[in-house]
């Protein structure tokens, strides 16, 4: 678990950048950690859905996307090195930017498509008397 | 910025050789930036296929439903290999920082194992449903199944090219500044691929077996 702090102290060149490492620095706690996290994240999402633990599938999906966010974040942080000041905060604006795109494009199309097929389908009941 | 470029040398057929003795035309992280900018594109891309297959995936044709096809214990094998694999490309990035070049190496190639293994798994999974006679043509359902997993696992496929080529590369330079930059850009991609995977097991496979 050794420290690379000495790793880019001859880059002399890059002394008058206040960040003279342009490598996110990996340890091997962190690694771990993440794994151990997404590991714990991921088994019980699977047990939940293969043993039936809950009997409503509502509550069930509930969950599991629950616990799909957040091991979303425990990837982010421990394998991809997210926060919110590498690149001076760029790679985070374009993260929430990209995320803003995604909720649009999933919550739009979702919502749209449910209320056409709805209110377009020829719905038996209806049809019958 | 032309005074910060001088002819140091020659080679041995003549041509000169140009040192960028200041190195700072470029902003430090503009590759990794760059990089980033381009996961998040794809994030678009995959984004789409997740909001089809969200509109698609109970339109099944009366055809088979994700409960009559999914093996889980599968997709948890799978959801394995690629864990482990992004681990190892970890201790792979560790050894990179430590100037361990046959530890890098032998990294990658466990890495390279375990996404082969995934691939195999999901190639097998795939000959199966077709074989089922439940292949992308069936319903809207397997269009979109078929789609969205096809996708993450081709981006997997290029993902091992990719990790072959950059092991050559550094068994031939070593950890130069441009293989580690090089090395850094697939450590992105590749962990990009396993939390798309997070999205795929949760949204297509749990809740697909879900009533």
């Amino acid at each position: 678990m050794s420290q690379p702090s000495q790793a880019h102290a001859h880059a002399t060149s890059h002394d008058d950048h206040a960040e003279h490492d342009d490598a996110p620095h990996s340890t091997l706690k962190g690694y771990v950690i993440g794994f151990v996290l997404s590991v714990i994240l991921t088994a019980i999402p699977f047990w939940l859905v293969m043993d039936k633990v809950i009997a409503s599938s509502g509550t069930t999906a509930f969950v599991i996307l629950s616990f799909a966010v957040v091991q979303i974040f425990v990837h982010m942080i421990f394998f991809l090195h997210m926060n919110a000041k590498s690149e001076g905060g760029w790679n985070m604006l374009a993260l929430i930017f990209t995320l803003v795109l995604l909720v649009i494009v999933l919550a739009g199309s979702l919502w749209v498509m449910y209320h056409m097929n709805t209110n377009m389908m020829p719905v038996h009941s209806e049809m019958s008397h | 910025m032309s005074n910060a470029i001088a002819i140091a040398t020659v080679d041995a057929a003549g041509r000169p050789i140009f040192h960028d003795a200041a190195g700072d035309h470029h902003p430090q992280n503009g590759t990794l930036f760059g990089f980033w900018l381009y996961l998040m594109s794809d994030c678009l891309i995959f984004g789409c296929l997740f909001a089809t297959y969200g509109v698609l995936g109970r339109s099944y044709a009366a055809g088979p439903t994700g409960a009559d096809l999914f093996d889980l214990p599968l997709v948890a094998i799978n959801t394995a290999m690629l864990l482990l694999s992004s681990i190892t490309y970890g201790f792979a990035m560790i050894a990179m920082q430590n100037k361990k070049v046959r530890a890098v190496q032998a990294w990658l190639a466990v890495t390279g194992l375990f996404g082969l293994a995934f691939i195999g798994l999901e190639l097998y999974e795939f000959a199966h449903l077709i074989h089922q006679g439940a292949g992308p043509q069936r319903s809207a359902f397997l269009s979109s199944f078929f789609a969205l997993v096809g996708t993450h696992g081709l981006h997997v496929t290029f993902g091992i090219v990719w990790l072959v080529v950059l092991m050559t590369q550094v068994g031939k330079f070593g950890l130069t500044a441009e293989n580690r930059r090089r090395l850094l850009c697939l450590s992105m991609f590749w962990h990009f691929l396993d939390v798309i995977w997070i999205g795929v097991f949760t949204f297509v496979y749990l809740m697909g077996v879900l009533p």
